[in-house]
């Protein structure tokens, strides 16, 4: 388990510092027509932070990553990114924010170098040869050099999320934010995605939200994890006290057993339509 | 009701896209390439279509001008109502229901798929409005490239309409006296209030697929039925601002 301690995030490329970015969720309740999908949810991610979200599929994870991206309206409550409406585009201007996309959301008419140079091009971060360096640089990080010309139709699963982690860095955010980082990967290039998630925290003092089924990185990354259900925050706490923990529901969620004998979706079965 | 409702909320987002874009105007000079490229697809690529299709509506007008104004003895008129047709009414009309058909619905297929497969989420988090660089460069790039649409489509159509008549013996006028009857009644303020016009309407066409396309929902089903409906919407839209448009500059 790592602590936040720093008040200050470094640029991983030039060394700058930059205010460290701090998530306020305050009863933040979504609904898509009459389906209610994040209900009351409150939390907060301390500056520097990698803040772990767990829960099964369909439980509000991505939906509550999209609010703090700034890229839906609540319903009810509010989310504040260091203090500031993350759907505004001035909050957009003062904090850099990156989210890795669970289908990776490149951009398919753009060569796979392109995808992450587009970013310091339009926000003029330095020449063209100080924008290769950045982007081979974070090819290089995820052994992606020999794709740089190749487009995002030409690769597989994995590769686009490695894409799209590399179009994140580039980005040299204030907050991270993934989605399902390690969902696709073959287990060395996940450990190698948390090993990269823990080294900016550890180096640069990156806030990170992490949204995944991944027990492993939960547990060895995480400053904290917060367990989701039915759109409400079940758990909140240490990686330890989630994995001491005596809620059934919890205990079933981390440590599923394979029963053949009585299986779950025989119980789901017979169970009343809400 | 809700049929007024989805009208008066896609006017509305018509609207803010269409602020939001203009609000980033000082920033083309910078997106020199995407502005050519855009230049290249609505005018370039479009411009064979226009001229095959103006061709034969000057070949259609003059034969059936010929035709009518056979039994009233005027037929040597027919270059001055082929002239005045297409400069005021069908060139500007027919070149943008084929802008809307070939250009905005690959316009609105794009940035359906893009919004669908959350490229423009991508955008937004990266603090790169889509407004920006998808489309003001479109909208620029209309702009620029539908008078010269206009212009080839009045040319080729006026000539359409001269080869009819010449060669046409039951029509038989020369190719002198049709463009002297053309030139007579046919002004360059006809012409101006065509390029206008096909200005006006290019532009809608742009913004209306565009603003479609970024407010596209759900899956590849719904990109089809975006595409349908943002043409539909600026056949319609033609039609209407063609009136209103043409009692302006009366």
């Amino acid at each position: 388990m790592m602590e936040a301690s720093c008040s200050k995030t470094r640029n991983p490329f030039t060394g700058a510092e930059a205010d460290a970015v701090r998530i306020k969720v305050d009863a933040l309740s979504k609904k898509f027509g009459e389906l209610s999908v994040l209900r009351g949810v409150s939390f907060e991610v301390k500056p520097g932070e990698i803040f772990v979200i767990m829960g099964p599929s369909g439980s509000g994870k991505s939906v509550l990553l999209r609010h703090i991206a700034g890229l839906e309206v609540p319903t009810q409550g509010s989310v504040a990114v260091d203090g500031l409406d993350p759907t505004l585009e001035s909050t957009r201007e003062r904090v850099r924010l990156a989210l890795v996309f669970q289908d990776g959301a490149l951009f398919n008419s753009l060569s796979v170098y392109d995808n992450l140079a587009l970013y310091p091009r339009e926000h003029r971060a330095g020449d063209e040869n100080a924008i290769r360096d950045k982007v081979m640089r974070s090819l290089r990080i995820l052994s992606l050099e020999k794709s740089a010309g190749q487009f995002p139709s030409e690769l597989s699963g994995g590769m686009k999320k490695r894409v799209a982690i590399a179009r994140a860095l580039v980005m040299e955010p204030q907050l991270l934010l993934y989605d399902e980082p390690t969902s696709e990967l073959d287990p060395v290039m996940g450990a190698t995605i948390s090993e990269i998630i823990a080294t900016l925290r550890q180096e640069y003092s990156v806030t990170s939200i992490v949204v995944t089924h991944d027990r492993e990185l939960a547990l060895t990354i995480s400053s904290r994890v917060g367990i989701l259900m039915g759109g409400k925050l079940m758990s909140l706490g240490l990686p330890g006290d989630l994995r001491n923990s005596r809620d059934p529901r919890i205990v079933d969620f981390l440590n599923p057993k394979i029963d053949v004998e009585h299986p779950r979706f025989k119980e789901l079965e017979t169970q009343d339509i809400p | 009701m809700k049929q007024i409702q989805i009208v008066l909320e896609g006017a509305g987002s018509l609207v803010q896209l269409l602020i939001r874009t203009l609000s980033y105007a000082g920033t083309l000079p910078r997106q020199w390439a995407r502005f050519i490229e855009q230049c290249y697809m609505i005018g370039y690529t479009t411009l064979p279509i226009v001229a095959v299709l103006s061709f034969f509506i000057g070949t259609v007008l003059a034969l059936e001008a010929g035709y009518s104004m056979e039994g009233f003895g005027a037929k040597q008129f027919i270059g001055s109502l082929v002239g005045l047709a297409m400069a005021r009414e069908l060139g500007p009309m027919m070149t943008s229901v084929l802008l809307a058909g070939r250009v905005g619905s690959a316009i609105t297929a794009e940035l359906a798929s893009m919004k669908v497969y959350q490229e423009i989420d991508a955008l937004t988090t990266m603090n790169i409005p889509a407004a920006k660089i998808l489309v003001l460069p479109r909208l620029a790039a209309v702009l620029v490239m539908m008078p010269v649409l206009i212009v080839i489509s009045n040319i080729v159509g006026w000539f359409g309409g001269a080869v009819v008549a010449r060669y046409v013996t039951s029509i038989g006028i020369s190719s002198e006296a049709y463009f002297a009857a053309l030139r007579q009644y046919t002004g360059f303020k006809d012409v101006l209030n065509g390029a206008t016009k096909a200005e006006v309407f290019g532009f809608v066409v742009v913004l209306v697929c565009c603003n479609i396309g970024l407010n596209t929902r759900g899956g590849p089903r719904e990109i089809g039925a975006a595409v349908t409906r943002a043409v539909v919407t600026s056949l319609i839209m033609i039609l209407v601002l063609d009136y209103f448009v043409t009692k302006l500059l009366e």
